[in-house]
């Protein structure tokens, strides 16, 4: 039925806003707050305009990877309530045109990023779309139930991404950025699949709650929600941070675990599904605060405040 | 009545491409003023070569 020879109707020709909406906006405003992070926590300095081109090129390699994912998704996308209304399984967009746009913009973003910054930055940026379009959406998400686990990675790079622009370098430090978003990602989107498992039961991908059972995601959610905890502690114990931070991941983290262990003690499945969406909500502010906190104190430090 | 239908979804599907041509025309634009200030900015005149 899309496949007509005659000229094309209005019904099927994308609007600007259909190629906007396979960016994923939403998603691309964590990563270039936590690439902006990144890059102003790194060491010496980067010209600004090289800067804010740096994270241009991070939002835009993300929002490729975005429409990569919904080129190689639409027939899982068109079975769940959340994702059912995005271009290509609402037949707004043929299928080819998202992937055409997801290359042509991977390798303009990947290119511009090395000839701006250097090509650690550009590296890591490739292979960070290459994870998240090929290795978490190909190969994880159908297969197995630790998909969120090892696909997470995809989300964490663009710190480290944003620090090697600065730096040409991977470093301790952002490998520990890395570390917090990495172990950030388990808890948040089981928490999420808690209270969504119909429909991604429905759409055949093995989501943990799925596979093994509610009891067992709520046990992986708090060893990840402790780990992830402990996680943002590090950076006090290496020197990278000062008080200021510290405190806040004290305090944000305890918070996380009780929301975490309310979840866990929680059977009764109403009950379970809110306390699943309170801990999925909470978690999103929580990475914005941590960061916001790494990004306070390190000002506070320059500043001479500390 | 089939006809005025399919005339208003001409001019729907012509509307949009019309738009997707200006979007794409300004993402060029900026494309070559980044480049442009880049070039200037990596390897020309000291003025805009400052750290952060």
């Amino acid at each position: 039925m899309h496949h007509s020879n005659e000229i094309s109707t209005g019904a099927h020709e994308a609007r600007v806003e259909d190629y906007l909406a396979l960016l994923k906006p939403r998603v691309m405003s964590l990563v270039v707050f936590t690439a902006l992070v990144g890059l102003l926590l790194a060491p010496g300095g980067i010209n600004p305009f090289v800067g804010a081109v740096a994270i241009l090129c991070i939002a835009i390699g993300a929002g490729a990877s975005g429409a990569l994912n919904m080129w190689y998704d639409a027939d899982i996308d068109a079975v769940m309530s959340r994702t059912a209304n995005r271009p290509i399984p609402a037949g707004r967009m043929e299928r080819d045109h998202a992937l055409a746009f997801g290359l042509v913009l991977s390798v303009f973003s990947v290119a511009l990023l090395g000839l701006a910054a250097n090509w650690v930055a550009a590296g890591l940026l490739a292979f960070t779309i290459f994870f998240y379009a090929v290795i978490y959406t190909m190969w994880l998400k159908r297969s197995t139930p630790q998909n969120i686990v090892i696909g997470g990675a995809a989300g964490a790079f663009p710190p480290m991404v944003g620090w090697a622009a600065v730096t040409g370098s991977i470093s301790l430090e952002s490998v520990v950025l890395f570390l917090i978003i990495f172990l950030w990602t388990p808890p948040h989107f089981w928490a999420l699949a808690l209270y969504k498992q119909s429909d991604y039961g429905a759409a055949g991908i093995p989501m943990l709650p799925n596979v093994a059972g509610e009891r067992a995601t709520k046990v992986q959610i708090l060893v990840y929600s402790v780990l992830l905890v402990a996680s943002t502690l590090v950076p006090g114990w290496i020197g990278f941070m000062g008080p200021i931070y510290t405190t806040v991941a004290l305090v944000t983290g305890a918070g996380f675990l009780w929301f975490a262990w309310v979840l866990f003690r929680t059977t009764e499945t109403v009950a379970m599904k809110k306390a699943g969406r309170a801990l999925f909500t909470y978690s999103l502010s929580y990475l914005s605060v941590i960061f916001l906190a790494l990004i306070t104190d390190h000002v506070a430090k320059m500043l001479g405040w500390l | 009545m089939v006809e005025p239908v399919k005339r208003d979804e001409a001019a729907e599907a012509a509307a949009r491409r019309r738009r997707r041509s200006i979007a794409l025309g300004l993402a060029l634009a900026a494309f070559v003023i980044i480049v442009y200030v880049l070039t200037i900015v990596k390897m020309g005149p000291a003025v805009l070569d400052r750290p952060l």
